[in-house]
């Protein structure tokens, strides 16, 4: 473990220049699905939870937690980020990738999170609840996910109690996670049903099957880049199983209606559409100043001419880093230092032209 | 120039639509273009997505008696309403009335289906009185009686040897060898 703040912050502008292995698209139906992503809410037995946590109890959480994580295999290695200890910009950094949520780069008083090697797994601590732990895969993994989470839940219960009820099951802060704690979210990207408006029917069906659809940083956040979140909303009265299960059904109807109505642009639209992916390659490749919203709506054009065969100078390993790359906080980590608005766009068009000319 | 599919005008904005199967696109001109947005947008808020801590909210505006406190971390079941954040495991008991009904409106159930720990769970009662012996520690740390806070400690340092899972003394037991 590493709770020097040096080494930290060597290892966070080596990740402003790497990208997670859930960007890779190595993964199954990577050609929509982005990420499969599972978290786990866990409590330490024997502490209030955060709302009546001192300062001094949240950091004997750290301690406590810090003691059971590299005694832990699966665990070992684990780096440690004391995110109390990060400036603004290093924190957004973690939450651009995926590693912590906003709320943990905001919030006050002891807190981190323990990173595996290659970021497939990050372990929050003092979130929400105690323990955050999650698992990022690249493209549909649900049964894989669910049994490395699993399996390394055992194995940090082996070293610390989790507070947990016959029949409620694990105990949570807040009573929509009570139970299995679980939530499961695949990230898609779904630009033809967005572009047909058909996306509406997809929000109506996963909502009668009680799954949420997000946008691309969870809760409250915009459908960026025409990336979709589709999770679990009940975590009591059905096992983890069913859960996975229940998502497992319903994912290839969505895939395929996703594909579906692509291939329908392709026969009924192809010149508008050809039009609408060349325009956006054109900008991402000459413009001199862009925001991160309009580059993630033409990257999403761009991703979408890659899967059909219309873009073939990039793959979608690239353009899934380029979504990264370019938000706020790991533009200016590659750039080299903090850059007010309108730096930070030139610095982004520059990003993309190096990136994407041929 | 393509003609408005709603009236005469000129068409200036294209989008495609899905109809039996079909991509078809749609022309319209530029006031009729506003009247089928704002259509569409209808459409969409009349029937948001429903989001479990929408529900919650909804559900916390109901009555209960919000001055019953927790007798193990102090919470008020009041503060818990407006916070949406329970304090600590023994609230699940101490409000059971209230929260049972709360439970079983956003899951539908209130009978855990899903994994459990391995080994039995910690004594409830040990977890409760830590909780309680750590906010003790605390206030003597602030009060700045040293000596109390010395022996309460130990105190937790003695239910927690309890409370720690038995896998952890045989890993030290093989360490010590």
């Amino acid at each position: 473990m590493n709770t020097d703040g040096e080494p930290n912050s060597v290892c966070l502008s080596d990740l402003a220049r790497t990208s997670g292995g859930w960007l890779a698209a190595s993964g199954p139906e990577s050609d929509v699905v982005v990420s499969t992503r599972i978290r786990l809410a866990r409590n330490i037995v024997g502490y209030p939870f955060m709302s009546q946590a001192s300062d001094e109890i949240r950091r004997s959480l750290v301690e406590a937690i810090g003691r059971a994580i590299p005694a832990t295999p699966q665990t070992s290695d684990f780096l440690f980020i004391d995110v109390g200890e990060l400036d603004a910009l290093d924190a957004q950094l973690l939450v651009e990738r995926q590693l912590i949520s906003r709320e943990l780069s905001i919030s006050e008083g002891p807190r981190g999170v323990f990173i595996g090697r290659d970021e497939q797994i990050s372990i929050m601590v003092n979130e929400e609840d105690h323990v955050r732990m999650q698992i990022l895969n690249s493209g549909l993994a649900l049964q894989e996910s669910w049994e490395t989470i699993d399996s390394l839940d055992d194995a940090l219960e082996e070293q610390i109690s989790f507070a947990f009820d016959e029949k409620l099951g694990y105990l949570t802060a807040c009573p929509t996670n009570v139970g299995t704690g679980i939530r499961v979210s695949v990230m898609l990207h779904l630009p033809a049903l967005r572009i047909t408006r058909e996306i509406q029917k997809v929000h109506q069906a996963a909502q009668k099957i009680n799954l949420a659809v997000r946008g691309l940083y969870g809760e409250g956040s915009q459908a960026m880049g025409d990336f979709y979140q589709i999770s679990n909303q009940v975590t009591l009265g059905c096992s983890e199983e069913e859960l996975l299960d229940n998502l497992a059904d319903v994912l290839p109807n969505i895939l395929s209606w996703e594909r579906r109505v692509r291939d329908l642009l392709c026969r009924d639209n192809k010149s508008q559409l050809e039009d609408q992916i060349s325009r956006a390659m054109g900008i991402l490749t000459s413009a001199r100043s862009i925001s991160s919203e309009e580059t993630m709506h033409l990257l999403s054009s761009v991703r979408l001419g890659v899967n059909l065969g219309l873009v073939s100078t990039v793959d979608i390993a690239k353009v899934n880093e380029l979504f990264i790359h370019t938000q706020p906080s790991h533009l200016q980590k590659i750039s080299g230092g903090p850059l007010k608005t309108t730096e930070r766009n030139e610095a982004r068009a520059r990003h993309l032209r190096d990136n994407l000319s041929d | 120039m393509k003609k408005c599919r709603r009236c005469a005008k000129s068409a200036t904005l294209h989008i495609t639509e899905i109809q039996d199967g079909k991509a078809v696109a749609v022309h319209l001109c530029n006031s009729c273009a506003q009247e089928y947005l704002d259509e569409e947008a209808e459409q969409v808020s009349s029937a948001p997505p429903e989001d479990v801590s929408a529900k919650l909210e909804e559900l916390m505006s109901e009555d209960a008696d919000t001055d019953t406190r927790c007798t193990n971390c102090n919470i008020s079941f009041g503060e818990f309403r407006e916070q949406g954040r329970l304090g600590c495991p023994t609230c699940f008991e101490e409000f059971r009335v209230d929260l049972m009904p709360l439970l079983e409106n956003i899951h539908e159930s209130a009978t855990h289906m899903g994994k459990r720990p391995k080994r039995s769970p910690a004594q409830t009662v040990d977890q409760a009185r830590l909780i309680q012996i750590r906010q003790r520690l605390e206030d003597a740390i602030d009060r700045e009686d040293y000596e109390q806070a010395a022996s309460l400690r130990d105190e937790i340092a003695e239910i927690e040897k309890t409370l720690r899972p038995a896998i952890q003394s045989e890993s030290d037991a093989d360490a010590a060898d």
